[in-house]
């Protein structure tokens, strides 16, 4: 037996309707023979068979359209047996033998086959019904979080940014030259020996300390700070923290710092002037929230690497951020992303003993809030007296950019939140 | 249009007849095969097909040497075959096989043989002709007596390519035999559509090109046509010879031949080039059915060993891909 | 000596060197050459190898085509690339195709010769610089002399190269004096060259350009500033690793090309530093190109279309200093 098939004449030719036929089931057809007539794009063709036998099946009726491959007939050789009839396909339902066909747009396609989106599945957004690419990524990623809005971006020229990551200069730390661009020399000025610079007494020769020279005299010469503080009540929250590490175990254990960081994040998104940068005489708020997390390191020195979109953490992941971020900043093995991205720094000396920080921003950032030690206190409330743990917060922020109004708000925020943990 | 081929020309003996009906029926089969196999996707691109027009390779060809050159177009498969390049090769070629006869790299429209001086088939139309002059004028600088043969058809005729090289050649006094298959049909339009004097041998009068037009569907006119052309060539000088013919199937595959009818394809097809020559064979008792059965069965084998030699044919290394964007290693 | 002088003396050694080298264009035999490229050829050689054609472009460089597949080798001159278009289609469909859709059997060994540029008035159709364009093509290489040892070398080594060369020279050239060649030769046609050292940035240009571009180097070496100038040579293979390397030395760039701008050699050398040289860049690439209009014929307005002296100093100034 032999298949009868839909012929392939070109490239371009991907399905065929049959207009007619030229025989008949039992018919003699000789190699050659022009046996039926299918019309295609480019009008009606003739269509020869290659066998010399007698039409034992048809398969197709005329007015089906069927892909190209698509068995039309069988035709046995003169001496075969016929084989047992079966029902002939109506011209309708058009014998399905490929895959129902996608209105789909070509990268859709593309996407889906990378993705193992099924497109049968889809309802096309596009014009007609076409499935299009966002259609495909929709179903691919149906709970995927929208892509965070980028902070504003530092520019960079591509040989400072590598020349930065090679010599370990965060670039918050520099100021760019007059083309407001950071570029090769401005690395230079901060990784060379501070010369002209009215610097802290560093001697030290290393990198890091350089850069945080240069970035702290470049504070304290550009940025008019202001300082605010306040005492904060933290009961309510030390409360909540020992509830929740009760419920965890001694490696899933949440920091106070995590509080801290939420906390900030939170009244950033109350008061989001204080989150950005003073650039170009400009001051630009960022809409995402990059909380640069200052870790002290073992040599002397701190890096503040960013801690990525903490206002949409929940207190688990920023734990686990933080057990990602402190040994690898004290390896020195942070992405340049961290290293540049800080919106915002987050200072904690409490474990130090301190009681309060009055800091110094990281430019071009344009505030730095500080926390101190957690001390036991008399504190009344609710006209009651009693003993409190208390920590001072503390906001040092860039008069170009806002004013004592908006600082003082931040901290008025910042101590709510740490009143309601829960919802944190 | 006569029936019957003429028989003024001198009757062939029997080894020759034998030879020239092998040759066409081996085309025919070929390309019949050719059909089959595009049909269910072995072959790809754009096919063209020669089934019609046999004689004028097959009687051209016959009448040169062979260190001659042919520059084809894109319908030449026959001409490939005539000059000897194998069949196998020429399937190959256009199942993409790396055995093929331009390593898959050209498919039916560019094929190639160096060794038998096929200077490939060239898809652009017109495109041939200026290359078929300049291999002429390498000959006359070198002094050698070969001769360029390039086929086109009558739609090259209106690329100013044409009146280029034909302008050239006759200036440079240059042995090329232009030889135009004239099938009536650039694509689907018209010669009479396309042409303003359509009687393409009138065109070389302009150029001081000796001329000539001859029935392409007889054998032996083409054959004795091309002798006179070709020793005129041979001498140093071109000529243009137009072959009429007609192609029986459509100008590539995926073709629905709006333009023509078929009862014209019919009537051309009374004159197909294989039965008139056989006929005549027969009627002179130079050929008998035995033969033509014989015939028959040869090509079956040449053409089912070439489709096995296709088959069995290996895919290029995608890492050749670059090979040959320029030459490797220098020539002398 | 001139360049004109370098190009003619690569012909006509060749020429006594190979009997199967010939000359085939318009104008050159008789007339001597559009540009006297030719002047005095044919009292040497005869009708036979420096031989006028008629004005049928796509005829002569396809029979340039052909004759070098029969085992000669011909140089074709095209008067100038605007003429080109017309036999586009035998240099791109044939002399760049037939070796690679052959399978590796017909190579050819021809040379085409034309000029190119503007700066002469010559108005829209005979100003153009076309070989950016023609180095989009695989399969053929394309070269652009602008001293006189590449004048005569280049065409030397063409002749060497088995497969098709494209010889653009700018019209603008012609004229240019320089020390006789001592002992001229083939040249190298695979490499870029740095025609002046600078550490400050790297000019990456071709053909007349480099003269500006030299002549800007040296207003700016006055004012401090350091410009290191490439002479590309050779547009299509493009020599990547002495790109990268002027790249790597300056890390700011300026290409200078007398093409037009969008989707030019200038724009794919850009995209090449991009790829292989990005962390490298301490600015932007900038690009001096001509001006994306039709060349007028007016010469304050063909001055304004082309790249000048004082186009180049402004925008190396406004790489290295940031103000022009």
């Amino acid at each position: 037996m032999a298949e009868f098939v839909m012929p392939n004449l070109g490239a371009d030719m991907e399905a065929g309707t049959l207009v007619k036929w030229h025989i008949k089931s039992g018919d003699a057809v000789r190699r050659g023979d022009v046996i039926a007539e299918v019309d295609t794009e480019k009008g009606i063709i003739d269509i020869e068979c290659f066998e010399t036998g007698v039409i034992d099946q048809i398969k197709i009726e005329p007015g089906a359209k069927i892909p190209v491959g698509t068995v039309m007939a069988v035709i046995r050789g003169a001496e075969e047996a016929p084989a047992p009839a079966k029902p002939v396909a109506a011209p309708e339902p058009a014998a399905p033998t490929k895959a129902p066909h996608v209105h789909a747009s070509p990268l859709a396609k593309k996407i889906a086959a990378e993705l193992g989106v099924d497109l049968t599945k889809l309802t096309g957004s596009g014009p007609g019904g076409l499935i299009d690419r966002e259609d495909v990524e929709h179903a691919a990623a149906p709970k995927k979080a929208p892509t965070p809005v980028e902070a504003v971006r530092v520019k960079v020229s591509p040989l400072a940014r590598r020349l930065a990551a090679e010599r370990g200069i965060n670039l918050a730390s520099i100021s760019p030259g007059p083309s407001g661009i950071i570029e090769q020399a401005d690395i230079e000025r901060a990784a060379a020996p501070s010369k002209p610079e009215p610097a802290p007494a560093a001697k030290s020769g290393d990198g890091m300390r350089r850069a945080i020279a240069a970035a702290m005299a470049k504070s304290n010469r550009e940025i008019p700070h202001y300082y605010l503080q306040t005492r904060i009540d933290m009961s309510a929250a030390l409360k909540w923290l020992e509830a929740e590490n009760a419920k965890r175990s001694i490696k899933d254990r949440l920091l106070p710092a995590v509080l801290l960081l939420k906390a900030v994040a939170k009244a950033l998104g109350d008061v989001p002037a204080l989150n950005g940068f003073w650039i170009d005489n400009e001051h630009r708020v960022s809409p995402a929230i990059h909380l640069g997390f200052a870790i002290s390191m073992k040599g002397g020195g701190l890096v503040a690497p960013a801690i990525h979109n903490v206002g949409e953490m929940s207190c688990d992941e920023i734990m686990a951020a933080l057990r990602d971020l402190i040994p690898r900043a004290r390896a020195g093995r942070l992405r340049s992303s961290e290293m540049t991205d800080s919106t915002l720094t987050v200072t904690s000396l409490g474990d130090l003993g301190v009681e309060s920080v009055f800091g110094v921003i990281y430019p071009p950032q344009v505030a730095l809030v500080g926390f101190g030690k957690i001390i036991e206190q008399p504190w009344a409330k609710d006209g009651m007296l009693g003993v409190h743990p208390i920590m001072t917060a503390s906001l040092a922020a860039d008069h170009r950019a806002t004013d004592g109004h908006t600082g003082a708000q931040f901290l008025d925020v910042l101590n709510q939140h740490f009143q309601t943990p829960e919802a944190l | 249009m006569a029936k019957n081929i003429r028989m003024n020309a001198p009757l062939p003996d029997h080894d020759r007849a034998r030879r020239l009906l092998h040759t066409m029926v081996l085309i025919r089969r070929f390309e019949e095969k050719c059909v089959e196999l595009y049909s269910a996707s072995k072959i790809r691109g754009f096919m063209h097909l020669y089934i019609g027009e046999e004689a004028v390779a097959t009687g051209v060809i016959e009448q040169l040497q062979p260190d001659d050159a042919i520059v084809a177009t894109y319908r030449e498969h026959g001409q490939a075959l005539v000059k000897g390049m194998s069949a196998g090769s020429i399937m190959a070629e256009m199942y993409g096989k790396v055995e093929g006869c331009a390593r898959g790299r050209g498919g039916s429209m560019h094929l190639f043989d160096a060794k038998t001086r096929f200077c490939g088939g060239n898809a652009i139309v017109g495109g041939g002709l200026p290359l078929a002059v300049g291999l002429a004028l390498a000959d006359k600088m070198q002094n050698r007596k070969r001769v360029t043969a390039c086929f086109f058809g009558e739609g090259a005729v209106a690329e100013g390519e044409f009146h280029e090289a034909m302008n050239l050649a006759a200036l440079w006094q240059l042995p090329v035999l232009f030889l135009c298959e004239n099938n009536l049909y650039a694509m689907g339009t018209a010669l009479r559509l396309t042409e303003s004097v359509t009687d393409i041998a009138k065109k070389g009068a302009a150029y001081n090109v000796e001329s000539a037009a001859v029935d392409g569907m007889d054998l032996l006119a083409v054959s004795e046509a091309a002798a006179k052309a070709v020793a005129h060539v041979r001498e140093g000088r071109p000529y243009l010879l137009e072959c009429r013919t007609y192609r029986f199937r459509a100008h590539s595959m995926f073709d629905a031949e709006l333009y023509r009818s078929k009862d014209e394809v019919t009537e051309w097809k009374k004159r197909d080039p294989i039965t008139l020559f056989f006929e005549a064979m027969k009627a002179a008792s130079v050929l008998s059915d035995a033969d033509f059965e014989a015939v028959e069965k040869e090509v079956a084998k040449e053409v089912d060993d070439a489709v096995a030699f296709a088959e069995a044919g290996t895919w290029e290394p995608v890492s050749d891909l670059t090979r040959f964007v320029y030459s490797e290693g220098q020539r002398p | 000596m001139t360049f004109r002088d370098a190009v003619r003396e690569g012909i006509r050694d060749a020429m006594r060197k190979d009997v199967r080298v010939f000359l085939m264009g318009e104008d050159v035999g008789h007339y001597g050459g559009c540009f006297a490229v030719s002047k005095g050829l044919l009292a040497e050689f005869g009708p036979e190898r420096i031989r006028d054609t008629p004005l049928m472009e796509s005829a002569f460089v396809g029979a340039g085509i052909g004759a070098a597949l029969g085992g000669m080798k011909p140089i074709v001159e095209i008067m100038t690339c605007n003429f080109s278009l017309l036999a586009l289609d035998q240099i791109m469909n044939t002399a760049a195709t037939l070796l690679h859709m052959s399978g590796g059997q017909f190579n050819v060994p021809l040379v085409i010769r034309m000029a190119t540029g503007g700066g002469k008035q010559l108005a829209a159709q005979h100003s153009h610089s076309l070989e950016g364009w023609y180095a989009h093509i695989p399969g053929i290489k394309v070269l652009t002399p602008a001293t006189l040892e590449d004048g005569y070398g280049m065409l030397t080594s063409a002749l060497n190269d088995p497969d098709p060369v494209l010889i653009f020279e700018n019209q603008t050239l012609y004229n240019m004096e320089g020390e006789a060649l001592v002992s001229p030769g083939a040249v190298d046609i695979a490499k870029a060259r740095v025609r002046r050292e600078g550490k400050d940035v790297c000019v990456l240009t071709h053909g007349a350009s480099l003269h500006k571009s030299l002549e800007a180097a040296a207003v700016l070496e006055k004012e401090g500033i350091g410009a290191e100038v490439v002479d590309l040579r050779v547009l299509r293979p493009l020599d990547d690793a002495t790109i990268m390397a002027s790249v790597a030395k300056t890390h700011r760039v300026l290409i200078v090309d007398e093409g037009w701008r969008s989707g030019g050699i200038s724009a794919e050398i850009s995209a090449r530093i991009m790829e292989q040289a990005f962390y490298e860049l301490d600015k932007p690439v900038a690009r001096v190109c001509s001006a994306e209009v039709p060349m007028p014929y007016a010469k304050h307005l063909e001055t304004a279309a082309l790249p000048q002296v004082e186009s180049i100093v402004a925008a190396i100034k406004q790489l290295v200093l940031g103000h022009g």
